[in-house]
């Protein structure tokens, strides 16, 4: 299961001058088991905080966020994240980055190995098995983070702006193959964007957040089947919405 | 000159070109012109005086001393800058405990600590090996130091959503490696330094043998062209050891960097 609550989190920065940051205030969200929810809003509204906080890399300043009903701080191997900038560890081969999950959850390296195969081959990069990061491109390198995130078997995928370096080519590719990885794995996604024509595409519900202080300004379900068509008018009716927010949060 | 010759003449052989004029410029100079062998060996004097030495056999004696005093005092400096390096990249009150120490005392030339190397040790290997682990102890520790401050933070909450979630296994897993160039450089300033300190440390007489006490050996008996002799073995070998130590880091260990703009 991957139940995610995320109750009346707050989350204050101090500069160094001691002036506060409100980051985010009061979120409250609701999570079901996999379903795939898009955090859009413009830059500074806290979206990367708040996942961040659901990772386990930052602590909220009051409020809690529950996992299938349990309270959860530090990061663990039930939520795997995909970081925006390349994170895979360069001096390990592209095999050995996917295994280090499984071996730090204590499985033996033989074991681990056969795990990362499993996943490399999900990501349909067998090719670059003992490659080393620095020889992939970026949308290779984003795949085999996935991969390396997925060998943990998490019931939470978090992913900040994952695909925000690539190319729009390379971006509609990955988009397409992680519908089909979500489909297959039975795992919640959460997605932070930049992009309405993205959020539209992969979300079951977009979350639209607003800047200082960030809150939650709207939630849209989207309830159109997969795969979508990225011109359809139903599509375009949803990035107007979401972009009229966004203006009007703009002008305020 | 023809542009094809010119061209004909590689890199090596414009190399091998420029040692055998140096080496025949010197020979020229101390036949016919200072005609001292005090003064300056010539080429010829230094071959044969290098033949000698390994046909008595002394250059096998004289660098495996030389090497003990070498391998002590690197040994003792990477188990003990490594391990603080280590803790004052990564834990931020191991920086305040160590730090004002490291600096106070990291200024002094090592050849200054050699009067408390000989009431510590004696005249011993220990007490040789004990300066050239002072020289080489600061650029371990601070190239560790510096590496693990600069371990970049993505990889450190990758590796902690992953599951690395102890420091133990941040350091070994993520911070070591990704440290690894650094501290290379480390020990290769390290082992320059501790290989200059080398000579001065066997001056003092710990042992009747090494390449660095025989300089001054055969300087009393006013044998320069030995003196010549020991010089080039220690250039020689300092080079090796360089040579062979970035060979095999950048070779084994620093193969995921090829590739990375340096």
């Amino acid at each position: 299961m991957g139940r995610l609550t995320v109750n009346n989190v707050s989350r204050t920065f101090y500069k160094g001058n001691g002036a506060p940051t409100i980051a985010l205030s009061d979120i409250t969200l609701e999570i079901k088991d996999k379903e795939f929810v898009c955090f859009i809003g413009p830059s500074g509204c806290g979206k990367t905080t708040l996942l961040r906080i659901i990772a386990g890399l930052d602590t909220p300043t009051s409020g809690e966020i529950l996992l299938d009903g349990t309270k959860i701080s530090v990061p663990d191997a039930k939520r795997g994240m995909v970081f925006q900038e390349y994170s895979l560890f360069p001096w390990r081969t592209v095999i050995d980055n996917i295994a280090f999950g499984p071996q730090m959850q204590g499985k033996n390296k033989k074991e681990s190995l056969k795990i990362a195969e499993k996943y490399l081959e999900l990501v349909g990069l067998e090719q670059f098995k003992n490659s080393y990061p620095y020889e992939l491109s970026g949308g290779m390198r984003q795949r085999v983070a996935i991969a390396r995130a997925l060998a943990n078997d998490p019931k939470v995928l978090i992913m900040d702006e994952p695909f925000g370096a690539l190319d729009a080519q390379t971006r509609n590719t990955l988009q397409h193959e992680l519908l089909e990885i979500w489909r297959k794995n039975n795992i919640t996604i959460l997605f932070v964007t930049h992009s309405m024509d993205e959020a539209v595409f992969l979300a079951d519900r977009i979350v639209v957040m607003s800047a200082r202080p960030g809150k939650i300004i709207d939630i849209i379900d989207v309830d159109l089947p997969h795969l979508r068509d990225r011109t359809a008018p139903e599509s375009n009716e949803l990035r107007n919405h979401v972009l009229k927010l966004l203006a009007e949060e703009r002008e305020k | 000159m023809n542009i094809k010759i010119k061209k004909a003449i590689h890199n090596r052989e414009l190399e091998a070109l420029s040692l055998l004029t140096v080496i025949v410029m010197w020979q020229f100079a101390a036949d016919l012109l200072v005609k001292n062998k005090l003064f300056l060996p010539s080429f010829v004097d230094v071959v044969l005086s290098f033949l000698k030495v390994i046909k008595s056999g002394a250059i096998y004696t004289d660098l495996s001393v030389s090497l003990l005093h070498f391998v002590i005092g690197m040994f003792l400096a990477f188990i003990i800058g490594l391990p603080i390096g280590i803790m004052m990249g990564w834990f931020k009150g191991a920086n305040h405990v160590f730090d004002p120490v490291i600096e106070i005392l990291r200024p002094i030339p090592p050849l200054a600590w050699i009067p408390f190397a000989i009431i510590w040790f004696g005249l011993t290997h220990q007490s040789a090996g004990f300066v050239v682990f002072i020289g080489a102890v600061f650029p371990i520790i601070i190239n560790t130091y510096t590496g693990f401050k600069s371990v970049p933070v993505v990889y450190v909450e990758a590796a902690k959503v992953l599951g690395c979630m102890r420091d133990q296994n941040l350091i070994r897993y993520v911070a070591l490696p990704s440290a690894l160039p650094s501290i290379a450089a480390g020990v290769r300033i390290a082992m320059g330094v501790g290989w200059m300190c080398l000579v001065a440390a066997e001056m003092f007489g710990v042992s009747n043998n090494g390449l660095g006490y025989k300089i001054w050996w055969h300087y009393h008996l006013h044998q320069m062209d030995f003196v010549l002799v020991y010089m080039l073995l220690l250039g020689f070998l300092g080079l090796l050891i360089d040579r062979v130590f970035r060979y095999y880091v950048d070779d084994r260990l620093l193969k995921w960097r090829v590739g990375v703009v340096m």
